[in-house]
């Protein structure tokens, strides 16, 4: 049996952290957690140590993918082989960390994302946002020629090898997407999906005012340079 | 059409900045308010900034060079220019410094934790 750990990044969640935490636990298998912190101004890592989680706190904000990596470099140090990553907002519905988990497990797969859109119950997504999501998940099936539905999924299971990509500095710190996905492929990794439920949140997201728009030019520049870029393949890399 | 020379008045304004320029570098160098590692480009635009106006053939020989119709074209371009690489430069060294910030800060929030553990166990 391989040891997991869940990694759930939390930026001001103080009012949802506890229950997300108190979700997990109900869903019997005994994980050990831990909450990264991403410099919140709230009781987001007090809720957290409260639950009796471990928590690792960022003295100010780094994003949410350097706060993701924190995560991946803690599991690194301690020797944890599989990773469960789900956000700290309450979007992602926990009962679906043992599905993601035995795809793992099996061996099916290298990454595992969880995915709102193959799910048949999917919650109101703004049309804009919606649109923005499918434009960049079917760019990603093109270029990966695998069929990708929800790539701004953070609802992911990994194994070690993908768990040392990701603590890698090349590891995008602000939003990790499709250009990461592709980035993966690239490096020879199997990426797989499944069908998970997820709820909307009430807090405002972190795509909204102008950010889209940087969130879309970022996203194209970063996966033209994906392309640009030559990755190392699993057989030849050295970590 | 022949190159059009510096009056004295520009002249002297120009030596007069490039000088003023040149001896604010050496001063902030001089209270070490400048790290002498970026120095040294600072030094090298006084002084080229100086030797221009003083020296003012190459200026021309560049000006017909390249088209431009009277040396100060010239040495805004390059001023243009070279700001822009400067900007570069600099662009470089904050993505490094983030970069660094960010790796500094997921390592001590690690070892904070590592250490409240310690602690706690104790």
């Amino acid at each position: 049996m391989t040891e997991t750990l869940v990694i759930i990044p939390a930026y001001n969640e103080e009012k949802v952290i506890g229950s997300v935490l108190e979700g997990i636990k109900k869903t019997g298998p005994v994980y050990d957690i831990l909450v990264v912190d991403d410099g919140s101004s709230d009781r987001t890592a007090e809720m957290a140590r409260e639950s009796g989680v471990k928590v690792i706190s960022h003295l100010f904000n780094l994003g949410y993918g350097a706060a993701l990596q924190t995560g991946y470099k803690y599991a690194l140090r301690k020797g944890y082989d599989t990773i469960v990553q789900l956000d700290g907002d309450g979007q992602h519905d926990p009962a679906y960390i043992s599905a993601l988990l035995d795809a793992i497990n099996s061996n099916e797969a290298d990454v595992v994302l969880g995915s709102r859109f193959l799910d048949e119950g999917v919650y109101d997504i703004p049309f804009i946002r919606k649109t923005g999501m499918k434009v960049f998940s079917m760019l990603a099936s093109v270029i990966m020629r695998q069929p990708i539905t929800d790539s701004t999924s953070g609802y992911q299971a990994l194994n070690s090898d993908v768990l040392h990509f990701y603590a890698d500095p090349r590891y995008p710190v602000d939003f990790p997407d499709a250009d990461t996905l592709i980035m993966l492929k690239r490096s020879g990794f199997r990426i797989r999906e499944i069908p998970v439920k997820m709820y909307g949140s009430d807090k405002k997201s972190m795509h909204s005012g102008l950010t889209p728009l940087y969130y879309i030019f970022k996203m194209l520049l970063s996966i033209i340079l994906t392309m640009l870029r030559k990755e190392k393949t699993i057989k030849d890399r050295e970590w | 059409m022949p190159l059009i020379d510096m009056t004295t008045h520009q002249k002297i304004f120009a030596v007069l900045t490039s000088s003023a320029v040149f001896i604010f570098i050496l001063e902030l160098l001089r209270r070490r308010r400048l790290k002498e590692e970026y120095s040294w480009l600072w030094i090298l635009t006084g002084i080229t900034m100086i030797i221009m106006v003083i020296w003012y053939t190459p200026l021309v020989i560049i000006s017909k060079l390249i088209g431009a119709v009277s040396p100060v074209t010239t040495l805004f371009i390059f001023a243009i220019l070279f700001l822009l690489v400067l900007s570069i430069h600099y662009s470089i060294i904050i993505s490094r410094l983030t970069h660094q910030v960010k790796d500094l800060t997921q390592e001590m929030s690690i070892l904070k934790s590592e250490i409240k553990e310690t602690i706690d166990d104790r």
